[in-house]
């Protein structure tokens, strides 16, 4: 696995940022966690806690020019890619005012003015569709990048195999980013995926393949760097696996007997969050008050998403038939 | 001004001067170059059966071949489309939506419910249908009802080569996904084409031949079936109405049943097979709403509930007839309480 101690290089805004993003996205699905367990949050929700150095450590070295493909798990990616918090939240409701107007839901956030092609709840559906955006990208000449996410499921759909050897064949600006939660559902990618690692299997669609240590936002930034670059420089896809745990079940509801106790584990020795401010505290580029304000500032923004989310008005019998097509 | 082209010529036509009037409209798909990356010539085919043959050379860099992997660039047309381009990417024969279909139907044709009304997917996915050429069960089915199934998806079938041409470029001109339908039988078919650019709306039916007596709704290759069965119904003093829909998706319902009311009868030709076809469809269309108008039960004139069979006596039978039109005809004609 990559470590490194690039992040010296980052500044103090940058790492504030990193920082505040990654706190947002626990404290958002935290907070989810909670608020479903009252019954109020229709449908399915799988959430992104303990994984959050990864769509942080990703999305952190993209712009708006940039587009990202995601999958069920998917508030982390939103978040990391700029998706307003408040209109995420309320769209789990199924408001209204949410990102997509209560139409889409959880597994279905998306914002395409921001680069993010959506949640998806087909797994493996991502990776066709940002060879696409990749494509524009390199025809039209922006310079932008494009990463698709997906877990160690849809690492063995054709989809995703398919859209690596598309990508390299086509030299397209893509970033394949393979979240090795440890399951599939219920289904242990140690059992699942044929070979060692995910990450093995770059070699392949004859581009790098690199493991990266998900807990360490730091690591995943770098190894992130590095096929960006690469892939904006023209020199082609990369794969990047992030191995992590999720904190919660697949979905919210399952009772997880399929587990150990890893997640115990994780949360006390490994969370990317205690580690990120560990780090940046012992060099001193950010101090503990630093930090508190920002988690201030966080719970704020997620008090606020929710109450905004429960007060909000529910879609009407009109918005039903709407937006099928734009003319019909 | 119009001069005789081909079905594969008129669309040729079509994307070129698209090509030519929006850089942003690429064509993509296995061969449509032909030749990637082989020692000999580099635009070998122009698409399998020739129809995307010389815009490789005409438009640099914008017509791009792919391997076989039809979820890959299925998908990255939808993406791109997402992205600013308008792709026509070429799915060989319908019948490999089986590879793909996901793409077209959970990606494409929901982003813009899905994501409340945020996205725009100006894809086209042109796909060759039906039966005719021996090619058997996996590459002559019809399949347009799947897609006509699907809201989101807009669904294209033209049957002759100016319908090919204008709705073709409407299809890339219109901001949804549109899936257009090439009757693999009608490429050689020739007819008057104007040379200049136009669009044929979609939703609009065509009344091919007017009648009063017996109302045929139809579309694609059926078309040209249906009105050699009318010119001999004509004979015996049967007058047909021929509706060609063009488009199933958006369905042209007031066309249908204008003629429907007027004429009292209807028989409807479908290439597809019969369950949950275009012809139950338009079926229950007319009982639902002409019911009064209705003096004969609605004929359907499908293929059988079978795969496309390969041996020519056995598809022969399979692809509806003038001759089984023309029985339909009469029977609803004849048709007395």
């Amino acid at each position: 696995m990559t470590g490194t101690q690039e992040h010296t290089a980052l500044t103090r805004d940058q790492l504030l940022n990193a920082y505040r993003t990654m706190r947002t996205i626990r404290e958002f699905e935290e907070r989810v966690h909670k608020e479903f367990a009252t019954g109020e949050i229709p449908g399915f929700v799988h959430l992104y806690a303990g994984e959050e150095a990864s769509a942080v450590g990703i999305c952190s070295n993209l712009n708006d020019r940039d587009s990202i493909a995601s999958t069920h798990r998917g508030h982390g990616h939103c978040i990391a890619k700029g998706v307003d918090v408040a209109e995420m939240m309320a769209e789990i409701y199924g408001r209204q005012t949410g990102s997509c107007h209560g139409k889409g839901g959880s597994m279905h956030i998306a914002d395409l003015s921001k680069g993010m092609l959506g949640a998806n709840g087909i797994v493996g559906g991502g990776p066709p569709l940002i060879c696409g955006t990749a494509l524009a990208a390199k025809l039209k000449g922006t310079g932008g990048v494009s990463v698709a996410f997906f877990g160690d499921g849809a690492s063995n759909q054709g989809t995703t195999l398919e859209s690596m050897n598309l990508a390299t064949v086509w030299n397209l600006p893509a970033v394949f980013v393979a979240e090795n939660n440890g399951y599939a559902e219920t289904t242990s990618s140690s059992w699942s995926v044929a070979s060692d690692n995910i990450a093995d299997r770059a070699d392949a669609f004859g581009m790098p393949g690199v493991i990266v240590d998900g807990f360490d936002f730091f690591a995943v930034h770098e190894a992130a760097s590095q096929a960006i670059s690469r892939a904006r420089e023209g020199g082609g896809p990369s794969l990047l696996e992030i191995k992590f745990t999720r904190y919660y079940g697949h979905f919210e509801g399952d009772q997880q007997t399929y587990r150990a106790d890893e997640v115990e584990h994780a949360r006390a020795e490994l969370d990317c969050l205690n580690r990120f401010v560990g780090r940046v505290t012992q060099t001193g580029q950010l101090t503990r008050d630093d930090l508190a304000a920002v988690d201030t500032e966080v719970s704020a923004l997620i008090d606020r998403a929710v109450g905004e989310a429960k007060a909000a008005p529910l879609p009407t019998a009109a918005d039903l038939l709407t937006d099928v097509y734009v003319r019909y | 001004m119009a001069r005789n082209i081909t079905y594969r010529e008129a669309i040729n036509e079509a994307l070129a001067q698209e090509m030519e009037r929006d850089d942003s409209v690429i064509v993509m798909g296995e061969d449509n170059a032909g030749g990637a990356g082989s020692p000999g010539e580099d635009d070998a085919w122009g698409g399998v059966l020739g129809v995307t043959k010389g815009l490789y050379r005409k438009f640099p860099g914008r017509v791009l071949d792919t391997p076989i992997s039809e979820s890959a660039f299925i998908g990255a047309a939808i993406g791109a489309a997402t992205a600013g381009l308008r792709p026509v990417a070429e799915l060989m024969f319908v019948d490999f939506m089986g590879v793909c279909l996901d793409q077209i139907y959970n990606q494409a044709a929901k982003f813009r419910y899905m994501f409340g009304g945020k996205a725009v997917t100006p894809v086209v996915i042109r796909t060759m249908y039906g039966a005719g050429l021996r090619a058997a069960a996996q590459h002559s089915q019809c399949l347009y009802p799947v897609f006509t199934h699907i809201p989101g998806l807009k669904v294209v079938a033209p049957s002759t080569p100016y319908d090919a041409k204008g709705l073709l470029i409407q299809a890339i001109r219109d901001d949804d996904p549109v899936m257009f339908f090439e009757h693999k039988a009608l490429y050689d078919l020739s007819g008057p084409v104007p040379e200049e650019s136009y669009a044929i709306p979609f939703g609009e039916a065509n009344v091919v031949r007017e009648g009063g007596d017996v109302t045929i709704v139809t579309l694609g290759r059926m078309v040209h079936h249906s009105l050699e069965a009318a010119g001999e119904l004509a004979g015996a003093g049967i007058e047909c109405e021929v509706i060609d829909l063009r488009t199933t998706s958006p369905l042209d319902e007031d066309t249908i049943l204008e003629s429907v009311e007027n004429t009292g009868r209807l028989v409807v030709v479908d290439e597809a097979n019969p369950r949950c076809s275009l012809a139950t469809d338009i079926s229950a269309l007319a009982a639902q709403k002409a019911f009064g108008s209705l003096r004969a039960p609605i004929e359907l004139v499908t293929a059988p509930h079978t795969p496309v069979p390969f041996s020519n006596v056995l598809e022969d039978m399979y692809i509806p007839d003038p001759q089984r039109i023309g029985n339909a005809v009469k029977t609803v004609a004849e048709w007395a309480r």
